[in-house]
This record gives C-alpha cells, sequence and structure tokens, in this order.
C-alpha cells in the first residue's frame, strides 16, 4: 500500500486510473447489461414483425388469428418448427388448392421467416427449431438410423429416401435435397399426410440418426448409376429399351453383308 | 375400284377352291464380291481395322490390370465406385475389342463363299435297320434277362425305387407342419405391453399424440427376441399404433372398449397377400399398403375402402396398465393377414 500512496503523484498515474475505470465499467457493462432484455425486444420486434407478415400472407386461409378454418389447419399450437418447415421448403404460402402442397422456391428470407415462425410460436406452446447440433449428421448413428428409417420412414419414402406415391395424387417427396433441419421439422411436427414422429417414439438421437443415413445415402451409389432408386421400373425401361436394343443392334450388324 | 375388288374376289376363290399357286423356287442369289476381294486397298484396310479393334482389347486388358492395382476401393462409396468403374471399363474394352474384331475380320477378310449341303434322308435304308435290330436283340440275349424274371424284377424295382431319395425329403419339407392352428394366433397375449420396433422401448400413453404413428412388436424380453423364432412370431405379432382425434372415431358398439383415448392398434398384415401395411396418411386417416394400393380407413375399424383386400385390418384391443404403459386386452380375435385354406373367406 505504501508503495501505491509513494506513487501516487506519478506522471503516469491519470491514465493508470483512467484505464482501471475503463476496466471496471466495461466488465460491469458486460456482466450486468441487459442482454436478456434486449433479446426479449428483438423476440418482441420478431413477433411484431411476423405478425405483420402473417396478416399479409397467411391470414386469408388460416384466419386473423390462425384458428383455421373448414380444410385449414388451425396453427395454434404447431410451434415454430413447423413454420420454419412449411416456408422454409416453400410449400407455404399455397399458390392453389392441389392433393398435397409442394416444396417450390421460397417466398421469404430466412429472417422472414424466423419472424413469421416467432409469431406462431408465440400463439401456443410447440415444437421448437432444432439446434445445430440436434441435426448435425456427423454426430449421428447412420447404421442405426438405416434400422429406423426402415420400420417408421422406408415404406413411403423409399428404402433410400427417393420418395414414392400415396393415394390420390398424394406423394411422399424424395429426401435426397432436403436439409437436415427440415428433416428433423418434418419428422417432429409431421407435414401434410406424414404422421408425426414425436421425441417418444423417435428420439432427438435417433432422429439424428436417420438425418446420418439420409445424408450417407447423397453420396450415391457405389455399384455405379443408381437410375433414381426406383427399382424395378427405371432399371425395366433402361434394360428393355437400352440394354436389348443394344443387343438387337448387334444382331443386325453381325447378320448384315460387308459392302 | 372395280379392278381392285376383281383382283379380290379373284384372290378368294383360288385360296378357297384349289391350292394356291406356288412361286419357283428364286435359288440361292448371285453371289456378289465384296470390297475387299475386288480391291487390294480396301483389305488391306479391313485388315488395318481388324487389328486396331484387337490392340483396344490388348490396351484394355492391360488397363484392366493397371486398374486393379492402382485403383483400389477406399471404402469411402466414391472411391468403391470408380474402383468398379475402372475395372468394368478395361474388362468392357478387353472383350467388347475381341468380339467386334472377330466379326469384322469374319464378315470383311475371311471366304464368303455360299456351299449347300443336301440333307440326307431321316430314315435308314433297310440293311441299316436290320443289322440295328439284330445287335440289339443279341445284347438281350446276352444279358440274360429274358431267361432270369427275379433279376429282371430285381432291376426294375431298384430303378423305380431310386427317385424316393430326392422326392421323399423334397415333400417332406415343403410340407412338413401341417399344422394351422399357428395361423390363428400371435403371441399378443392379456397384458403384454406394447414396444417401439426395432428398439423395444415401452410406451406410454401419454407419449402417443395426435398424428403419430408408432410401430409395434409385443415386449418380450430381449434374449427371445434374438432367437429364430421371433422372426417367425414378429412377422405374425406387428402392429401400427395410430393416435386420433377422437371426434374423428368411428367406433362400433362392441369395440368401444378396445381403444383408448383416441389410440388404436391394428395389425400390419394386410388380409389380401400378407404385405406390412404401413403407409398411414394423417390427414385422411388412410392406411395404403404398397404392394396392391389395398386402402383401409383406420378412423373406421380399418375397413376397406379401396383395392383387392376382402376385410378389414384385425384390431388388436388395448388398454392402459397403472404405470401408464400400454397393453395388450388379449390376442387378435381373428387369425391375421391373408386367407389360408382354413379359412377361405
Amino acid at each position: 500500500m505504501k508503495a501505491l500512496a509513494a506513487r501516487r503523484h506519478h506522471r503516469l498515474t491519470p491514465v493508470v486510473l483512467m484505464l482501471l475505470a475503463l476496466l471496471v465499467t466495461g466488465g460491469l457493462y458486460a456482466v450486468l447489461s441487459p442482454t436478456s432484455a434486449s433479446a426479449d425486444t428483438a423476440a418482441t420486434n420478431d413477433i411484431e414483425a411476423g405478425e405483420k407478415l402473417f396478416q399479409a400472407n397467411c391470414a386469408t386461409c388460416h384466419g386473423v388469428n390462425a384458428e383455421g378454418r373448414d380444410e385449414v389447419p388451425s396453427l395454434i399450437g404447431v410451434g415454430a418448427a413447423s413454420v420454419n418447415f412449411q416456408v422454409g421448403t416453400g410449400r407455404m404460402p399455397m399458390q392453389m388448392n392441389s392433393p398435397q402442397a409442394p416444396a417450390k422456391p421460397t417466398q421469404f428470407d430466412a429472417e422472414q421467416t424466423n419472424q413469421l415462425a416467432a409469431y406462431v410460436a408465440s400463439l401456443g406452446p410447440g415444437p421448437a427449431t432444432p439446434t445445430a447440433e440436434q441435426v448435425d449428421p456427423a454426430l449421428g448413428d447412420a447404421s442405426n438410423g438405416s434400422a429406423i428409417f426402415r420400420t417408421n420412414c422406408a415404406m413411403c419414402h423409399n428404402a433410400v429416401g427417393a420418395g414414392g406415391a400415396l393415394s390420390e395424387g398424394k406423394y411422399a417427396p424424395a429426401l435426397s435435397g432436403t436439409t437436415p433441419t427440415h428433416i428433423y421439422e418434418a419428422m417432429l411436427t409431421g407435414p401434410q399426410s406424414m404422421p408425426v414422429f414425436n421425441d417418444a417414439t423417435i428420439t432427438p438421437e435417433e432422429k439424428r440418426d436417420v438425418i446420418a443415413y439420409l445424408v450417407e445415402q447423397r453420396e450415391g451409389s457405389a455399384g455405379g448409376a443408381d437410375l433414381g432408386n426406383l427399382g424395378p421400373v427405371s432399371e425395366g425401361l433402361w434394360v428393355w429399351i437400352v440394354g436389348i436394343g443394344a443387343l438387337i443392334g448387334c444382331a443386325v450388324w453381325i447378320g448384315a453383308k460387308s459392302s | 375400284m372395280t379392278e381392285q375388288h376383281n383382283h379380290s374376289t379373284d384372290l378368294s376363290t383360288t385360296s378357297g377352291g384349289q391350292q394356291l399357286e406356288t412361286f419357283p423356287d428364286p435359288g440361292v442369289p448371285e453371289h456378289k464380291l465384296r470390297m475387299a476381294d475386288k480391291d487390294p486397298k480396301a483389305s488391306k484396310r479391313a485388315e488395318r481395322q481388324t487389328v486396331v479393334l484387337f490392340v483396344i482389347s490388348i490396351l484394355g486388358t492391360i488397363g484392366m490390370m493397371v486398374a486393379y492395382f492402382m485403383v483400389r476401393p477406399d471404402g469411402t462409396t466414391v472411391g468403391t465406385r470408380n474402383a468398379n468403374l475402372a475395372l468394368g471399363l478395361g474388362l468392357f474394352f478387353a472383350l467388347m475389342g475381341i468380339g467386334l474384331a472377330a466379326v469384322h475380320w469374319a464378315k470383311t477378310l475371311m471366304s464368303d463363299h455360299e456351299h449347300v449341303d443336301e440333307r440326307h434322308d431321316v430314315r435308314g435304308t433297310d440293311e441299316v435297320r436290320a443289322a440295328a435290330i439284330a445287335e440289339l436283340k443279341a445284347g438281350a440275349e446276352d444279358s440274360g434277362i429274358a431267361r432270369r424274371p427275379v433279376l429282371k424284377g430285381a432291376v426294375v424295382t431298384a430303378l423305380a425305387l431310386f427317385p424316393l431319395t430326392i422326392a421323399v425329403p423334397l415333400i417332406s419339407s415343403v410340407g412338413g407342419d401341417w399344422d394351422i392352428s399357428k395361423f390363428k394366433h400371435t403371441i399378443w397375449r392379456k397384458g403384454t405391453r406394447l414396444a417401439i420396433d426395432p428398439n423395444g422401448r415401452l410406451i406410454k400413453a401419454a407419449d402417443v399424440t395426435i398424428g403419430s404413428v408408432v410401430h409395434v412388436i409385443p415386449d418380450v424380453p430381449e434374449e427371445e427376441r434374438r432367437s429364430h423364432e421371433w422372426i417367425t412370431e414378429k412377422a405374425k405379432a406387428v402392429v401400427l399404433l395410430v393416435r386420433l382425434d377422437p371426434a374423428d372415431l368411428k367406433e362400433s358398439e362392441e369395440r368401444k372398449t378396445w381403444s383408448h383415448d383416441g389410440i388404436v392398434a391394428y395389425s400390419k398384415i394386410c388380409t389380401h397377400v400378407g404385405c406390412p401395411v404401413a403407409l398411414y396418411e394423417q390427414q385422411t386417416h388412410h392406411l395404403l399398403c404398397p404392394c396392391h394400393q389395398s386402402t383401409f380407413d383406420v378412423a373406421d375399424g380399418a375397413k376397406v375402402v379401396f383395392g383387392p383386400a376382402k376385410r378389414p385390418l384385425p384390431q388388436l384391443p388395448i388398454a392402459v396398465d397403472d404405470e401408464g404403459y400400454l397393453i395388450a386386452q388379449d390376442d387378435f380375435d381373428e387369425p391375421v393377414g391373408p386367407s389360408y385354406w382354413g379359412r377361405l373367406k
């Protein structure tokens, strides 16, 4: 203490004091600053912006309070995950009535989608969007994912996720281009014809395993051209038209007289 | 018009009346020389082309050898595909080169003169036929089969019995088990808990949310699930569990107690030919069989709404035990799956 007191008239004292004061202020600000408050403000802003977007783009069908009507589902309690899937894959807003709303180029950017999701999530508790870690295919077990996919998903989506037909014009889409987040959200929320696979039926870890399995299928087949993985249709077409065509060509060439 | 009509009348008279006029045998067409026969340059060119094709084959073989040692599958999908592709292309050129060269060689350079070889009569001459019969008779005489009836009986019996060594095991293994009572029951019992396929986790009623589908197997001990019989039993006992909004559910009076709060369980084996029916459409509550498009309405007793199936899917009566887990009230009250000879409807 004495040493400090002796140097209190040093010419660098004001600078040191100033630095200390700045440090304390900065530190205190970092600790005490109302980050949660500012996040709340941001979320409130998101909800407000989302509500505006909702009223302009969705309320025509889903109702001004998102209550739904006859054929249109209520959005109260569907959660942010559902909105992120439906709007993020372009399925919503729907362009016309058809057996199924197809994926198409998105109408809203990521920020607007988040605002809509925030608004719908504020209407009632529902599944939230997954974190990046929850959908990271590198952390999943593709082998276990394969077993779960075969039991729960393959009958509609095909054994490697190439998609397939359902009844009356509906279909299970191919999963080759779907982002891991959207795959996760589809399992969690059960969009359109798809049933719900909640966290009790397929746990979050198992969902990640399924994503790992599907992402692994994107490397293609070790056997060469997979012809869309559609089984006997595309393979038969190839064999009957190209394969037998080439054989007939060879037979004609062998039988023709040389000029 | 008239002329055409007359012409066709003529034809019909001819074919209806007498034998059709036959064409004279045109014979073998006149032999035409090929380019390679007339022009030494063309001949040289054909030879060169054949050599090139053989060289392609040689290069293909060398390429396949190089690919075998240089392009090894490294364990990744892409690596395996590239290794297969390299081997396949090498083999293709190696064999295709030989094949094309051989055909091209034969067509352009080898002799193309036609030779006619008249077919001889199928019937032999009388001397040959008499000699053959004499040989056969001499052989029978020599073996003494006519004089030794016991020997004759023994050889016929031995030859006639031998096919049994193939037929008996074959027929026995095909129809070894004529017990059809096993078709009438599954391993579901009163109080068997419902478990999730494939990991065997138990299911609480509260965990099944509306719109959910759970693929269900009976809860059996782990070692039983590893046994060989389990596959057969599982194939009969698989169940699809669905939760609907109770307002959507139509239930007959006697089955009111078979569901729990909108949760219904139906056999997953199609009543048509036994495919697993599992394509559930959440919005229409329709369950579609992927094999022949039989469609069942899960909201209305799984009755058939489309397709070749004749019977609704059997329903598994379920309840909830003290701990909140879903349990079976009993086995199915009818055989699951398609009709069989003990049950023809």
